[in-house]
């Protein structure tokens, strides 16, 4: 014991002079690092701080949180008289970040002229003026990718939820009518016919999943894929005619634009399902109503309408429709990766270097 | 007694007699092409049969019809049964024990339901992480133009899947899960061998390398509450949990519990411990996917079953190996 605590006594004043002189170098190596670092982070955040970035509206937590640490935020929905907005900050608004309900318009992009950059916390541009943009020389950005997968999970979810009646049977239960009776029965999934329009990086990860499920898969897109060994068809009506589950995956484009017409639907027939994960305006939505309440299409899934976010009402009383409130990305995960893609690109722009997801 | 003799004999069927064992509510599509090609003897036929007590003694096979209990006593008043047709997966309502010492053989649906329900169980899976049936209810309810963001759900791409019981279903959910670049692991009695995913002879140590666990074991002696409060706990506050097996794999009180205090990320249900009763606490979470007990109900599986059914009768009859029989080891 006496020998421990001599010891101890002994060799105390060396630590603590190894660790007064550890912390002494820690502290200016520290200092110097800090100093330095903090300039320059200074210098650039200063420069970037005054830079102005329009957010059209709410969409990100997150986003809207590292935007406003990084740049001149300004929240457009916030805003009572948004042309005396515009007007009074037309100099300073250098970008816009959007989504897939609000993105930058010819208006909008003719009240900004100093606009640089569109960065939008979406995969779809269609909310975009793009010839402008390009016409202007704004680059724009969009978040590919990262939300491929959530998409296409979604997609298949709907397809379950529609053919194996998920949604309506977990109403039944909590409706107690279970203690009363059987539930009806469902559709098989697997090994159904999925025909997707669009065979880019959504489609394909959706075509994936589906083989899985030993389903067939056949597609339409503006021209056939080289080495693709799904079933191409030319036309949409034909590719309706022949599946069973129809999956709207392709961009919004003029051309894409109720590009699931009457003809499709009726194409599809009684026994077919619709699954729309691209964009409302891709479904001639009052045919599909129609079709649905009149019984001559079998069901869909719906994550997105033509007039987000009103639902025509004639579908709230059918069982064989699954309506979502445009989640198709909505995911923690991925909303945060999408996210650092929108200030990723806009710093290295500012920044003046390469893009990281650019469009134009 | 000898005139009873005798009056059997001359009646005696020419057809092969089949005993079907079900619950006066279930029935099967094919039960009309049965009564082509045998001699159905039915409890509960509509009109009545008159002889069933009596030729029923002598029947070899027994269809049995859903999940109805074939117990001990079920045995002892059809004493020349041989084998048992199920047309469930499980196994649970027959007495094994009895049908072993009887030397029974007993088969189950096999393959017929087990793409419907691999399918189910990635429906219900991501049903509660993508939140669909939630969501589908705050469209329906009119609440989106009000309320404009919808809460965020949980990816399902990438996540741990762990699957209890890796028999002809659980390797078909596993299949399906892979497309969706998640990790694989399984507890089952025994390891697989050609099976490449990692295998946990301890279902807490499953539990906790998963963020998804499915259940879709045989429901045992082994395997009742499997999934108990240490499993739960490792499962963990993000981990979610699918039974497509039977309720009473799960601690169903313990989970309603883990579910209410937010000590698990969500739940999928086709079975429940008491059905159709639902514990009521669950009808209120968002979290949570309850159905009634129907990732088998498609026409698709019943024209399968249809098939393996009418071909282990004829099976039967003529001496052949029969199709999906369970090992009563």
């Amino acid at each position: 014991m006496l020998a421990t605590l001599s010891r101890r006594a002994a060799s105390q004043p060396s630590i603590s002079l190894t660790c007064n002189s550890l912390s002494h170098i820690f502290i200016t190596i520290q200092s110097i690092v800090t100093s330095h670092s903090h300039l320059s982070f200074f210098h650039h955040q200063s420069e970037m701080e005054s830079i102005g970035v329009l957010m059209m509206c709410p969409m990100n937590n997150y986003l809207e949180q590292e935007l406003d640490k990084r740049f001149n935020l300004f929240r457009y929905w916030t805003q009572p008289r948004r042309s005396e907005f515009l007007i009074q900050h037309a100099e300073s608004i250098r970008a816009v970040v959007g989504n897939a309900s609000a993105g930058a318009d010819a208006e909008l992009i003719d009240a900004l002229p100093k606009l640089e950059i569109v960065s939008s916390f979406s995969v779809g541009l269609d909310k975009i003026d793009l010839i402008k943009c390009k016409g202007k020389g704004i680059r724009v950005t969009n978040t590919p990718d990262v939300l491929t997968d959530d998409v296409a999970d979604l997609a298949i979810g709907l397809m379950l939820a529609v053919l194996r009646r998920i949604s309506e049977c977990d109403r039944y239960v909590r409706s107690g009518a279970w203690k009363h009776g059987d539930f009806k029965l469902t559709t098989k999934f697997s090994g159904k016919r999925v025909g997707i329009i669009g065979l880019g990086r959504i489609g394909l990860a959706i075509a994936k999943r589906a083989e899985a499920f030993d389903c067939s898969i056949s597609y339409h897109s503006r021209s056939e894929k080289p080495n693709i060994n799904y079933k191409y068809y030319g036309s949409i009506i034909e590719l309706a005619s022949n599946c069973d589950i129809l999956v709207v995956a392709c961009a919004l484009t003029p051309e894409t634009t109720h590009i699931v017409n009457r003809e499709v639907i009726d194409a599809l027939g009684p026994k077919g399902v619709l699954i729309n994960i691209g964009r409302g305006p891709h479904v001639d939505e009052p045919e599909l109503v129609s079709a649905l309440v009149e019984g001559r299409l079998g069901g869909a899934g719906l994550d997105v309408f033509e007039k987000e976010p009103e639902v025509p009402e004639q579908l709230f009383g059918l069982d064989n429709v699954v309506l979502l409130p445009h989640v198709g990305s909505g995911t923690m995960e991925t909303r945060k990766d999408m996210a650092d893609l929108v200030l990723g690109n806009l710093e290295a722009h500012f920044a003046n270097k390469p893009l990281l997801t650019p469009v134009v | 007694m000898a005139a009873s003799n005798t009056q059997s004999k001359e009646d005696t069927p020419t057809l092969p007699l089949l005993l079907i064992h079900r619950f006066p509510s279930f029935k099967l599509s094919f039960f009309p092409f049965l009564y082509t090609k045998y001699t159905v003897l039915d409890q509960h036929a509509d009109p009545p049969q008159t002889r069933f007590a009596d030729l029923s003694k002598s029947a070899r096979l027994m269809l049995c019809v859903g999940p109805t209990p074939v117990t001990s006593a079920d045995l002892d008043r059809y004493p020349a049964v041989e084998c048992i047709l199920g047309s469930c997966a499980g196994f649970d309502h027959f007495d094994l024990a009895a049908c072993r010492r009887r030397g029974i053989r007993v088969t189950s649906s096999g393959e017929a339901f087990s793409d419907d329900v691999a399918d189910y169980a990635v429906g219900l899976a991501i049903d509660v992480l993508r939140r669909v049936s939630a969501a589908n209810r705050f469209v329906r309810t009119g609440s989106w133009p009000a309320r404009k963001e919808y809460t965020l759900g949980s990816k399902v791409s990438g996540k741990r899947v762990g699957i209890l019981g890796l028999g002809n279903i659980g390797w078909r959910v596993a299949k399906r899960f892979e497309s969706f670049n998640c990790s694989i692991a399984y507890n089952s009695r025994k390891i697989k061998s050609q099976v490449p995913y990692p295998y946990y002879a301890n279902v807490t140590n499953l539990a906790s390398n998963s963020d998804i666990l499915v259940i879709c074991c045989a429901l045992t002696d082994e395997t009742y509450h499997v999934v108990n409060k240490d499993v739960l706990e490792k499962l963990g506050k993000t981990g979610i949990i699918i039974n497509v097996g039977r309720g009473s794999l799960i601690d169903e009180k313990e989970l309603v519990e883990f579910l209410i205090r937010g000590e698990i990320g969500g739940a999928g249900f086709d079975v429940f411990e008491h059905e159709p009763h639902v514990p009521k606490e669950l009808l209120a979470l968002d979290n949570v996917v309850l159905s009634p007990h129907k990732a088998v109900l498609t026409p698709e599986s019943f024209a399968a079953l249809e098939e393996l059914v009418i071909s282990n009768v004829d099976a039967f009859f003529s001496s052949k190996p029969l199709r999906a029989e369970i090992e009563l080891d």
